[in-house]
């Protein structure tokens, strides 16, 4: 079964996730100490639920590489609203980032599904797009600390059971998109459509449309992430989380994802995008320049798809009998 | 089965194909942007100010030629600002050496072969996709110089070195326009003329079909490969004698401007069908834009919007037409 | 006599259909791929709808699944119009089909491939999994497939993943079987197990619209026949009320007997031997020889291992074992460029992934292999270029508005023409063709085996691999029979009848049975 099958996979990522802690542990224990682990998740937690969204666009056979940009102008259109609009409650501009954001993305969903335009080229052209607009918007200007309400720096960090508001929301999205992804027909129709375009529309199965629904979904997640990254970091501006489309690429394709399409699973996103977590906090507990981080993410994106490849290897049709097996 | 009819060999003379084409709508654009230029500003008009917008493309359309042919084959490099960024970084580790410029020169393109070989083997040699591929190089050569630099520069170039970026051939042609018009015409020839070319369109369009035609596929992408890493490093050194020093984030973000250069010129993202005469008007109407837009003075993020636009447009324009045509 | 006829009832003309196409027709830019067809389809019983590629078969069949809506004309279920607008609405009407190709997913389990689109949901919405996985195994084991429905597909055989493609129909409530070709990837065992569940299916009393090009299998199952030729409805009636020859005659307009051209045995040198040639898993102990002015045919089931062999002497895969000689000179064959220096050349079987390149004009397609010779210190000429493209097709009777259309808009005998030209430009000494007549047309078939009788009586050496026993009777000097990746006999001409061939493929001993 499919699952059985990538989970030997994902333990291997969970054996490396551990064997790297391990390592860690022995040289700085302090690092593996249950709070600085809840600290490590969640200054992930942003690129986990970025990861997840990919991880369903990728499955699709599409990409999408306007997220980064996408959480950077939605989160500077709730900042600059909240600025505005002090009064304005946390659920609300919770509701606005995820719309805003799934907007984005839907633009980009159009452009894929109604005009069959690459995927690669709709998101790079709205990628340098959105950028431009948060410029447009703020003409250039930081939305600073000083700016933004109490509540809206607040809620990020506010605790529930020991645990931040953002990873909360990480864990939420992980759950939830582990049963969507499993148990619901539109997680059963991204894995067909990326699985097998042609099948999937004898089957019944429109393939641009679930392109669009995952390019929505990607863009409430970038959203949503947008509020919670300017919020946490109590500033936005026009390069907030430059580049990070790729690392969150970087966090799919080491957790396991076929960038072929039909292929990963959120518990591989899960996992790709904390062993990049760890990596880059690790960086300066092991007293390596945080500079090393970029070069150490580009190399573990090419091993783990030299990985991957090799087990994705397909056997080729065996027509000897003595090499015949029962199924 | 007896009546042998002749075929003749063509139904239009290639002027008339060529006068349909693309590049004949992208010559018409090029003239318009021209004309409204040199209304908008009186300035533009001027020859130097002419010459000095040429330097807005002719490093990246050094690269878009090689990245023409990649693409055209169905492969793409998404790392060649990042080749820049290590070549760049390698010739000022060169200075620091105490080496004279044809050294400089020697190291700048060596730097790109041996990056482009390095996509190139990993592509060919163990069957990855090259998007996923150059996105991590993409992180690990410009890693690698982030690694050396942190955030300081290499300056100090020599002299002499000032020439690639800086030259004039004659009058107000500088020596970077120069290497360009020359390129475009080295790779025009061996697009369009040569057995190479061919087999390039043929990959593209069918790389098993190319195949079973006697085509070593792999060495051709390989060269293809090699080839846009060796413009990777022709153009570090133009960029690198042009600024006169280097930091790690040079030419952040130039792969997208090239491969926008590259689809805006007509070559099909999907692969199989493109021009070099394309890309080369592709270029001048990019740097056109650009020199018109810093003329009135709007901010270079804002012309990223209009470079995004164009992106998107030049693609779906064409599909919109399409489809309201048939409707 | 009685009103209402029995689901089983052998003459349909008392029963109403359950389905029917009346006057429809498809518009494609530039062809009409059906003008005005009807087409009836009764409960519990069969219909085969025969035509020459090209004739509307598949149109049809995607209309009939809602891939392609209609362009005029009514679809009528239980005398009803209905409208098909999406796959979605077909199979909910109780239309289901086995395409052609497996459309099947390699990456989700045996159960999520047969449920994907209705599976069975829980009380919150969400797919049952624990349900769908038993109905799955009810269902496989209704049609004596004993498989676990929670393997992934990727890891089951053709054969296997064919059983999962007729479960997924079944799991449809369906009233209304397609069957596109279902036997195409199928052994000799397995068309046997499914002419059963065609049988069972009849008795449930559903009907079911058999696509064949195989006579043979038309008559042993069918009630009913349709046929269509160039997007026209042409006739229909009960099966037992035609012969073969009636239906052909129907299917190209004319009364045709396969004709293959007179040949004499040259009886020429040898040109090459396979001695001992190994594969680890696709073929094993190779050894045969061929002439000069031969065709050698290469008979057997699908699967048998011809086409990987041919495409180890092609130099795509390499054998483990083994040596080629040419001109009694042992060659190292390591790619498919190495073959066409040798002289040897391969006319692939699949054409629109390995022979044509459809995208590029003609000319270009042509010359491909042959740039070498026509251009000058890695120049192309152009002039050459169109000289040797001219050459070459006209000896093939090509038909094309010129040689620089794109090879796409030409129809699949003049596409196999242009890759057979391709080929023959380089000047090779072996030409192996691989299912020459596949999928083309009865006029242009008649030319490639011309053709092909004519190079030979120029010396050149033909392997012809083929699964049309009237093709490898009516073409072949010597047949080279395999099965199961072995050569089981090499027959000569002059002892060739149809049953032995198929009883050596087939594996069936003499006198075994019958």
């Amino acid at each position: 079964m499919i699952r059985r099958a990538i989970a030997s996979r994902e333990m291997i990522l969970l054996g490396a996730i551990v064997l790297l802690l391990g390592v860690i542990y022995t040289r700085f224990p302090g690092f593996v100490a249950p709070n600085n682990l809840i600290r490590v998740f969640n200054d992930t937690s942003p690129l986990i639920l970025l990861a997840i969204g990919q991880m369903i666009v990728i499955l699709t056979r599409c990409i999408d590489l306007s997220v980064a940009a996408n959480l950077a102008l939605t989160g500077m259109v709730v900042a600059m609203l909240n600025a505005a609009m002090p009064d304005l409650p946390i659920i609300a501009i919770v509701i606005l980032a995820m719309g805003l954001g799934a907007l984005l993305g839907m633009v980009n969903g159009v452009l894929v599904w109604k005009l069959q335009i690459p995927p690669i080229v709709v998101t790079l052209g709205t990628m340098t797009i959105f950028r431009g607009l948060i410029f447009v918007l703020s003409e250039g200007r930081w939305v600073n600390s000083h700016q933004m309400s109490a509540a809206f720096k607040a809620f990020p960090r506010s605790t529930v059971l020991g645990l931040p508001m953002l990873s909360w929301f990480a864990i939420l999205a992980v759950i939830l998109f582990t049963v969507i992804m499993s148990r619901t027909t539109l997680g059963r129709a991204v894995y067909a459509v990326g699985g097998n375009p042609h099948a999937a529309t004898y089957t019944g199965l429109d393939v641009g449309r679930t392109q669009f629904w995952a390019f929505t979904i990607s863009g409430a997640l970038a959203g949503l992430t947008g509020y919670l990254w300017v919020s946490r970091y109590a500033v936005a501006y026009v390069d907030i989380a430059g580049g990070f489309e790729l690392d969150v690429v970087a966090a799919c394709v080491i957790g396991g994802i076929s960038i072929a399409g039909g292929v990963g699973t959120v518990a591989g996103a899960l996992l790709g995008a904390l062993f990049l977590g760890v990596i880059k906090n690790a960086l300066p507990v092991v007293n390596v320049s945080p500079f090393w981080q970029m070069a150490i993410s580009g190399a573990a994106i090419i091993i783990a798809v030299a990985f991957n490849a090799r087990a994705n290897r397909t056997r080729g049709r065996i027509i000897l009998k003595r090499a015949e097996h029962a199924t | 089965m007896s009546t042998t009819r002749t075929i003749p060999d063509r139904l239009q003379s290639p002027l008339q194909r060529n006068l349909k084409s693309w590049e004949t709508l992208l010559l018409l654009v090029a003239v318009g942007i021209f004309i409204l230029n040199s209304f908008a500003s009186p300035y533009f008009l001027d020859p130097w100010n002419l010459s000095d917008a040429t330097f807005n493309f002719t490093e990246k359309a050094m690269i878009a030629f090689a990245m023409a042919l990649l693409i055209i084959s169905g492969e793409i490099d998404l790392s060649v600002a990042s080749i820049i960024a290590l070549a760049s970084t390698a010739m000022g580790f060169a200075v620091q050496m105490g080496f004279g410029t044809p050294a400089l020169v020697m190291v700048g393109l060596g730097v790109g072969l041996v990056c482009g070989a390095f996509n190139g083997v990993l592509v060919t040699r163990f069957g990855l996709p090259s998007i996923v591929v150059t996105i991590g190089t993409m992180s690990l050569f410009r890693g690698i110089s982030y690694i050396v630099l942190g955030d300081q520069a290499f300056r100090g170039y020599p002299i002499d070195f000032a020439f690639f970026g800086q030259g004039y051939v004659w009058w107000i042609i500088s020596f970077e326009l120069a290497l360009f018009g020359v390129l475009a015409v080295i790779f025009g020839v061996l697009l369009h003329k040569t057995n190479f070319g061919r087999a390039v369109y043929a990959i593209g369009n069918n790389p098993v079909a190319a195949a079973f035609s006697g085509i070593r596929v792999a060495r051709v992408k390989f060269i293809l490969f090699l080839l846009t890493g060796l413009m990777s490093g022709v153009a570090a050194i133009c960029l690198t004698s042009r600024l006169g020093s280097t930091r790690p984030s040079i030419a952040m973000g130039w792969e997208l401007e090239i491969v926008t250069m590259v689809v805006l010129g007509g070559v099909s993202i999907l692969g199989g069908a493109g021009t070099i005469p394309g890309v080369v008007l592709a270029a001048f109407i990019m740097g056109l834009v650009t020199f018109g837009l810093g003329l009135l003075n709007v901010p270079g993020i804002v012309m990223s919007i209009v470079i995004g636009a164009l992106l998107i447009s030049v693609i779906a324009l064409p599909r919109l037409w399409e489809k309201w045509k048939t409707r | 006599m009685q009103a209402v006829a029995p689901p089983t009832a052998p003459e349909g003309a008392r029963t109403d259909p359950i389905l029917a196409l009346d006057g429809v027709t498809k518009i494609f830019p530039g062809v009409k791929a059906l003008s005005d067809v009807a087409l009836r389809l009764y409960p519990g019983q069969v219909t085969a709808l025969v035509g020459e590629n090209g004739a509307g078969k598949s149109t049809v069949v995607k209309i009939l699944t809602g891939i392609y809506q209609p362009d005029g004309g009514q679809i009528l279920l239980d005398g009803q119009p209905v409208s098909f607008a999406t796959a979605q609405d077909a199979a909910s009407a109780g239309v289901t089909a086995i395409h052609q190709e497996t459309v099947l997913f390699d990456d989700l389990s045996v159960a999520e491939n047969i449920y994907l689109g209705h599976a069975p949901r829980t009380r919150l919405g969400l797919i049952d999994t624990r349900a769908m996985i038993a109905k799955a195994a009810k269902i496989l084991a209704s049609i004596g497939a004993h498989m676990d429905p929670t393997v992934r597909l990727r890891d089951l055989g053709i054969a296997n993943k064919h059983l999962v493609a007729i479960a997924r129909a079944l799991s449809v409530d369906a009233r209304i079987v397609i069957m596109d070709e279902p036997t195409a990837a199928l052994s000799h065992k397995e068309i046997q197990e499914l002419y059963d569940l065609v049988e069972k299916l009849k008795a449930q009393g559903k009907a079911i619209l058999f696509i064949s090009h195989k006579f043979d299998e038309i008559f042993r199952i069918a009630d009913r026949y349709t046929v269509f030729r160039d997007g026209q409805f042409i006739g229909d009636g009960l099966i037992t009320d035609v012969t073969e020859s009636d239906l052909v005659k129907m299917m190209v307009g004319r009364a045709v007997d396969q004709i293959f051209p007179d040949r004499q045995r040259l009886g020429g040198t040898e040109i090459l031997r396979v001695v001992g040639y190994d594969h680890p898993t696709e073929f094993a102990d190779i050894n045969f020889t061929l002439h000069r002015g031969e065709i050698l045919g290469f008979y057997g089931l699908v699967g048998a291992g011809r086409s990987e062999l041919m495409q180890a002497l092609f130099g795509i895969t390499r054998p483990s074992k083994g040596v080629v000689r040419i001109d009694d000179k042992v060659r190292v064959i390591r790619s498919p460029a190495e073959a066409v220096a040798q002289g040897i050349v391969y006319v692939p079987e699949d054409r629109g992934k390995q022979g044509a390149i459809t995208s590029l004009p003609i000319f270009q397609n042509i010359t491909l292999p042959s740039l070498r010779r026509t251009s000058r210190n890695g120049f192309l000429r152009l002039a050459e270029e169109f000289r040797l493209a001219r050459d070459y097709t006209s000896r093939l009777d090509l038909r094309a508005a010129s040689l620089d259309t794109e090879l796409g808009t030409l129809s699949g005998g003049n596409q196999q023409k242009v890759v057979i030209a391709k080929w023959l430009a380089t000047r090779p000494k072996v030409i192996i063709l691989d299912e020459p007549t596949k999928g083309i047309d009865i006029g242009s078939k008649a030319a490639v085996h011309e053709f092909m009788a004519e190079l030979a009586a120029q010396g050149l050496a033909v392997i012809m691999v083929s699964s049309e026993i009237p093709e490898i009777l009516g073409m072949s000097d010597r047949v080279v029979v395999m099965r199961e990746g072995r050569i089981v006999d090499i027959l000569d001409h002059d002892n060739l009848t149809p049953e032995t061939l198929v009883r050596r493929a087939a594996g069936i001993e003499d006198g075994a049975d019958q």
